[in-house]
């Protein structure tokens, strides 16, 4: 075997570190009502696009938040100048079940 | 081959050992013993005889990261620590093997704190034996030239990093005559460093040592990447590997400059020996005093020194001591808690091996104590009657301990 696949390395690109948002728990919702770049109709603030760790945000007028990678930190909705960003439990949108006391079991 | 002999110190003669191999980057914090050595290559870089970038950092930690980096991208890199320098290092130093970058240390070993002491014993390098370096113990100046040279070879051949040590004050500043090789000669031996594994290159980057889980995956380009684990049986894999490469370096050194230290392990006396005195470093050449003098009184003792410690050289030690009556192991260091870490490591190695010696454990020379030829001669005095009394096993034995206060 090659000595370089001996060690730890790779290609920096998208999904590199696998599909990170199966980790999420809570998940950003954005309402465009209120995303100062929505209203303005153009490429504008993207501060949460500035904040993601990730880099898991797409720059747009209101900018895409790509889910498949977004762990669920919660930074651009801490971030958002105009409280756009919404964090939603998991539960809620079916990934478990949640029962009648509102906990995921 | 030319040479020239100078009297010089263990760090002078590590230092030469540097510079003769045409170190690129050198990074270190100052510690007793260990800083003549970084003292005298810093005052060469300084000067331009030595073209290397030297590094001042704030701390072992950062000496060792720095290393790493430099490393990474394709430098021959070097580095040189003591005891609380060493432990202070520790987080770094086990990410240079599982990187598998080819650095090189130097330790002038010394007694851990508390308390704190300055002087010799080997529980520093010791206590990160487990860490995935190479381990080379030199019982003298010329080896620790020799070694520190051949430690190159090794780590770029394996891309394994590797420590050479050596006991502090008993070698790292006492004087001795060291026969320094003519440059020619080492460039001949260790050609420039070319076989880095890590992709530097900003037109096709590259993470490098990124977040690896528990399990193989494919990568971005589809192709099936190691997971943690394989990642570490690779590394084992090249630190048993090391077992063959030692030997083969330190005969191909033989050739290219005429001295050879035995690879992994050397003997003195050992042809008929019954009893087999073990030690690591300049303890190792006390006890040929030893085992002469026993020699004299009828008792047929030999010395195997390990050099290589890790990675433990099994078979090189099962071949030595089979059909012996008993391995004294002398340990300057403890696992607290257990025994001497060459008397149990030793002990494990000949386990079920028939006529495997008895092993028996002694400690001796902790942060400095003295110990004499005579005190190691009555110790395998006492072991040998303990050993002809029945006895198969026996407590570690504390040599030239004062509990008197007790």
């Amino acid at each position: 075997m090659d000595a370089q696949r001996e060690i730890s390395m790779a290609s920096p690109a998208v999904g590199e570190a696998g599909a990170t948002g199966q980790w999420r728990n809570k998940r950003p919702v954005m309402d465009p009502a209120l995303c100062l770049a929505a209203k303005a109709g153009r490429v504008t603030c993207q501060i949460c696009w500035v904040h993601c760790p990730d880099g898991c945000i797409a720059q747009g007028a209101s900018p895409v938040i790509d889910l498949t990678y977004c762990k669920g930190c919660g930074i651009c909705a801490q971030e958002c100048p105009a409280d756009a960003i919404e964090m939603v439990a998991e539960a809620l949108h079916g990934a478990c079940e949640i029962d009648e006391s509102g906990e995921a079991r | 081959m030319t040479a020239e002999t100078s009297v010089m110190t263990g760090n002078e003669a590590a230092a030469a050992a540097v510079k003769l191999a045409r170190v690129q980057v050198i990074a270190a914090y100052p510690i007793t013993p260990q800083s003549p050595v970084v003292e005298q290559l810093a005052a060469w870089v300084e000067s331009g005889e030595l073209p290397a970038e030297f590094v001042p950092v704030e701390s072992e930690h950062s000496a060792m990261t720095v290393c790493i980096g430099a490393s990474t991208v394709g430098a021959r890199t070097f580095t040189a620590t003591s005891a609380n320098g060493l432990a202070y290092m520790t987080e770094q130093v086990w990410w240079a093997p599982g990187a598998r970058l080819p650095i090189v240390m130097c330790i002038a070993n010394r007694a851990m704190a508390a308390p704190w002491n300055v002087l010799n014993d080997q529980q520093d390098s010791m206590s990160v034996r487990d860490a995935g370096w190479v381990q080379l113990y030199c019982r003298n100046n010329q080896e620790i030239l020799d070694t520190t040279v051949q430690a190159y070879r090794i780590a770029e051949r394996l891309h394994l990093p590797v420590m050479v040590c050596y006991d502090g004050f008993l070698l790292s500043h006492t004087m001795m005559p060291v026969s320094v090789p003519d440059a020619a000669d080492v460039d001949a031996f260790l050609p420039a460093f070319t076989g880095q594994l890590t992709i530097v290159d900003p037109a096709d980057p590259r993470n490098i040592g990124p977040v690896t889980l528990a399990d193989p995956r494919a990568d971005a380009e589809g192709v099936l990447r190691p997971g943690y684990m394989e990642v570490r049986a690779f590394h084992q894999r090249a630190l048993l590997d090391a077992l063959e490469v030692i030997p083969e370096v330190d005969a191909a050194y033989g050739d290219a400059i005429g001295r050879s230290w035995g690879g992994l392990v050397w003997e003195h006396l050992m042809d008929d020996a019954d009893v087999v005195l073990v030690a690591a470093g300049s303890l190792a050449t006390q006890l040929t005093l030893a085992a002469e003098a026993l020699r004299s009184e009828g008792i047929k003792a030999g010395v195997l020194g390990i050099r290589a410690y890790r990675p433990f050289p099994v078979a090189a030690l099962r071949d030595r001591l089979g059909g012996r009556e008993l391995a004294l192991v002398f340990d300057k260091a403890l696992s607290y808690g257990y025994e001497g870490p060459i008397c149990s490591d030793l002990r494990g190695s000949l386990l079920g091996v028939e006529g495997a010696p008895a092993v028996f454990g002694a400690v001796c020379g902790l942060g400095g104590r003295d110990i004499s030829p005579e005190q190691l001669t009555d110790s395998a005095r006492r072991a040998t009657a303990d050993l002809r009394a029945g006895a198969r096993t026996r407590a570690t034995e504390w040599i030239n301990l004062h509990t008197e206060a007790e």
